[in-house]
């Protein structure tokens, strides 16, 4: 049997907070928690000074602790992002680089080594490409992954020593003073604690055959991996192509024109790229990086595959801001990214020989409609759940998905929403409610008091932009109260007239005074 | 298709028709055969509406005009986008969509542009070209001659413009008059059904607009076509009453 393998693991302590405070824009000494399924997932330096710990619930975290903490919830899909452009540089000197997870990289010590005429000097090499990235790391080099990892996580005081080499054969010695907890078994680790085995050179030191039959073959490999004889290997990616295009501006553009005209030949080139792979885009997503540092992205989709004149559309949109309040920039923009997000193979969106799918010249069309009005001006509806007219109305841009997708929607229209009016409805659903005057017979306003009654019969009804008129028919008050918990809730009686020309409207009455708020026309 | 219809309910009905509305189908024949393409034809209808349209069917290619009533222009989209074709909606924001769905519009093939802002008509031009059936409000200022440009454009893709306001050379003219809601009472009841006259007038039609009782809906929610006075009007009852308060 082989021992293990010579490693180099490189290690970028809090990947994740980096990463967030970089795409957001907080400074390092920002004290930044990532909040995953209400548990603090990782913290800063400077929340782990207060004393934020993983696993503290948010509201441990914030109040006794650190009142200036700013919590974000955990994106994995950030975290690999920000570190593809570290994991690419470090494949451009090293060969052969596994992805253990977001800010830790495994690779074979051996090769490097020997190109760079030792260890050390390896690791060097690799810091310094770090470095000039701007990122912080440390480098452990041992026998196997695990011993590796271990070497690499010890507190460094200074940079001089974010280097460990754990000479070859002497893992076990290295290893023996560590915890049992390191070995990322919990139950094992208590376990072991009550045997009164805190060490993991105590736990080394127990015979193979003894551990197998009190442990099970997790325990051997427990075990293993305390003596120094970690049995796994590096195991390299294959590097993905890169189909992203990046464009740099300089001068930098401020005008949408000049950039569209600029980018045109690049999104030919995209979309050309992804065909060479037999792949088309059905997401994208766009990065616009701005001469003062700042950068906004946004992720496209698309109803069927990106061309290059729809890449162009979904360029001069988000630059345009078109609908979209967090995409404004306020100065000339120098670098456009445009990068697929997810990518079908080709032949699956083939077009037939009598033309493509039948909604084919649909997607077409309405994309040119689209081309005309911008991203957000033409919409699909879909029905929601809600109690009022307007909040059971959804309208989702042509391509895009509802907010929170559309099984959500679904599910909340299949929502019983007692209260609801029944009968047919509305066929005008004002999108800003307009205001109306009901009085009584003496010229009063109508009122509904603290208990739900009606002050006076409703006899004069003045509908929007008209004359008063008699009130043929009405009905209600049908209270609603939403969310009374919150101040963002709703509190108002609902009302059906039926004007002296016959329209039938619903009103509303709250607290600022009747509306119209949708007409049965 | 519609000629077909015509045409045998013209022989069938001849001895018992008056002049008028054989006069109507006779005219509706000669258009027929005076049509320049070939493939220009009707387009599905739900049966209430069918009755008022002149021939029986929302022709393609043609342009309608419906004053004031959303619901009736909605029942007029019901039947293409039943039948599998798209529909789109310019110029309404405040469009309810749940009506739309209610009403037999499929949801899944409709596509709106409420604010096509400047462009009205390139947008609803553009949309023409794409889906079968176009409900648009035309804005005041439209001149004769962009009028004209959508018209032909609209006959040469056959697609069918559904404009909720005047409309010059429209096919027909639908308004509707007598609004009845049933099911409200003083105080009491909530909005079950509604019972109108639908008066259409239309190039083809000669003499007195005709006229039709419409249930728009009825209380089970289906448009269809009112028959004489005294069907029996479905009140709301007590327990959904209850519900409601």
């Amino acid at each position: 049997m082989t021992g293990p393998v010579r490693t180099l693991l490189l290690w970028c302590p809090d990947w994740p907070t980096n990463a967030v405070a970089a795409e957001h824009g907080l400074t390092s000494d920002t004290p930044i928690a990532l909040i995953d399924r209400g548990e603090v997932f990782a913290c800063s330096v400077t929340a782990r000074a207060d004393g934020v710990r993983r696993g503290l619930r948010v509201r441990e975290a914030q109040s006794p602790r650190c009142t200036d903490l700013v919590a974000l919830p955990y994106d994995p899909v950030l975290d690999h992002r920000a570190f593809e452009p570290v994991i690419a540089a470090v494949e451009q000197i090293v060969p052969g680089v596994q992805l253990s997870r977001p800010g830790t990289c495994v690779m074979r010590a051996r090769g490097p080594s020997r190109y760079y005429g030792g260890e050390q000097q390896a690791a060097e090499a690799l810091l310094d490409t770090l470095a000039g990235l701007g990122v912080r790391a440390q480098v452990g080099i041992a026998d196997g992954p695990f011993a590796a990892g271990q070497a690499a996580k010890l507190r460094s005081s200074s940079p001089a020593d974010a280097i460990r080499i754990v000479p070859a054969g002497r893992s076990p010695e290295f290893l023996a003073p560590f915890p049992v907890e390191l070995l990322d078994r919990p139950d094992l680790a208590t376990l072991l604690r009550r045997l009164g085995i805190a060490t993991l050179g105590n736990f080394a030191a127990l015979e193979p055959m003894q551990v197998r039959d009190r442990f099970g073959p997790d325990g051997v490999l427990a075990h293993r991996l305390a003596s120094g004889f970690d049995p796994s290997d590096v195991d390299a990616r294959v590097p993905p192509a890169d189909h992203s295009s990046v464009l740099e501006f300089e001068p930098a553009l401020d005008r949408v024109d000049q950039i569209a005209f600029a980018f045109r030949t690049a999104a030919e080139e995209f979309v050309a790229r992804l065909q060479s792979s037999s792949l088309v885009a059905t997401a994208i997503r766009i990065e616009v990086s701005t001469e003062s540092g700042e950068s906004r992205s946004r992720t496209w989709l698309h109803p069927r595959w990106f061309t290059a004149g729809d890449v162009l559309d979904r360029v001069r949109w988000q630059v345009q801001g078109a609908g979209l309040a967090e995409s404004g920039l306020n100065s000339a923009i120098s670098k456009l990214r445009v990068e697929p997000e997810s990518v079908d193979p080709a032949g699956s969106h083939e077009a037939g020989l009598y033309g493509g799918a039948t909604d084919e010249h649909i997607h077409s069309g309405l994309s040119r409609v689209q081309s005309m009005v911008g991203h957000t001006g033409v919409l699909t509806a879909r029905i929601s759940g809600g109690r009022q007219p307007s909040s059971r109305r959804v309208l989702v841009p042509w391509g895009d998905l509802p907010p929170g997708g559309e099984a959500s929607v679904r599910a909340s229209r299949e929502l019983p929403w007692p209260g609801r009016l029944p009968g047919p409805p509305p066929a005008t659903v004002f999108p800003e409610r307009q205001r109306v005057a009901v009085a009584a017979a003496g010229g009063r306003e109508v009122v509904v008091d603290d208990r739900g009654e009606l002050s006076d019969v409703p006899v004069q009804f003045t509908p929007p932009g008209r004359k008063p008129g008699p009130v043929a028919a009405w009905a209600g008050p049908w209270p609603v109260t939403e969310r009374w918990w919150e101040s963002g809730g709703t509190r108002l009686n609902r009302f059906q007239f039926v004007d002296d020309a016959g329209g039938a409207w619903l009103l509303v009455l709250d607290d600022s005074g009747w509306w119209a708020e949708a007409r049965y026309d | 298709m519609s000629l077909s219809v015509a045409s045998a309910r013209g022989f069938a009905d001849a001895p018992v028709a008056s002049a008028a509305s054989q006069v109507a189908e006779l005219q509706d024949r000669i258009r027929g055969m005076q049509r320049t393409r070939i493939d220009s034809h009707g387009l599905p209808t739900s049966p209430g509406v069918a009755e008022l349209l002149p021939g029986g069917v929302l022709r393609a290619g043609a342009a309608y005009s419906v004053q004031e009533s959303t619901s009736l222009a909605l029942a007029l989209l019901a039947g293409p986008s039943a039948a599998g074709h798209w529909c789109g909606v310019v110029g309404l924001p405040a469009l309810g969509v749940e009506a739309a769905a209610a009403a037999g519009v499929d949801l899944d093939r409709l596509v709106l542009v409420p604010q096509p802002g400047e462009q009205w008509l390139q947008v609803t031009a553009a949309l023409a070209d794409v889906v079968t059936v176009v409900l648009a409000r035309p804005p005041a200022s439209l001149s004769a001659a962009e009028v004209a440009r959508l018209a032909s454009r609209l006959r040469q893709r056959g697609s069918t413009l559904v404009a909720l306001g005047d409309w010059p050379q429209s096919e027909a003219t639908l308004r509707v008059s007598d609004d009845r809601w049933m099911g409200l009472g003083d105080g009491h009841g909530y909005l079950a059904a509604r019972r109108v006259t639908v008066s259409v007038t239309g190039r083809t039609l000669t003499g007195k607009p005709r006229r039709k009782q419409l249930w728009l809906p009825d209380s089970e929610q289906a448009i269809r076509p009112a028959g004489l006075a005294g069907v029996p009007v479905a009140l709301p009852d007590r327990r959904r009453e209850a519900a409601v308060s």
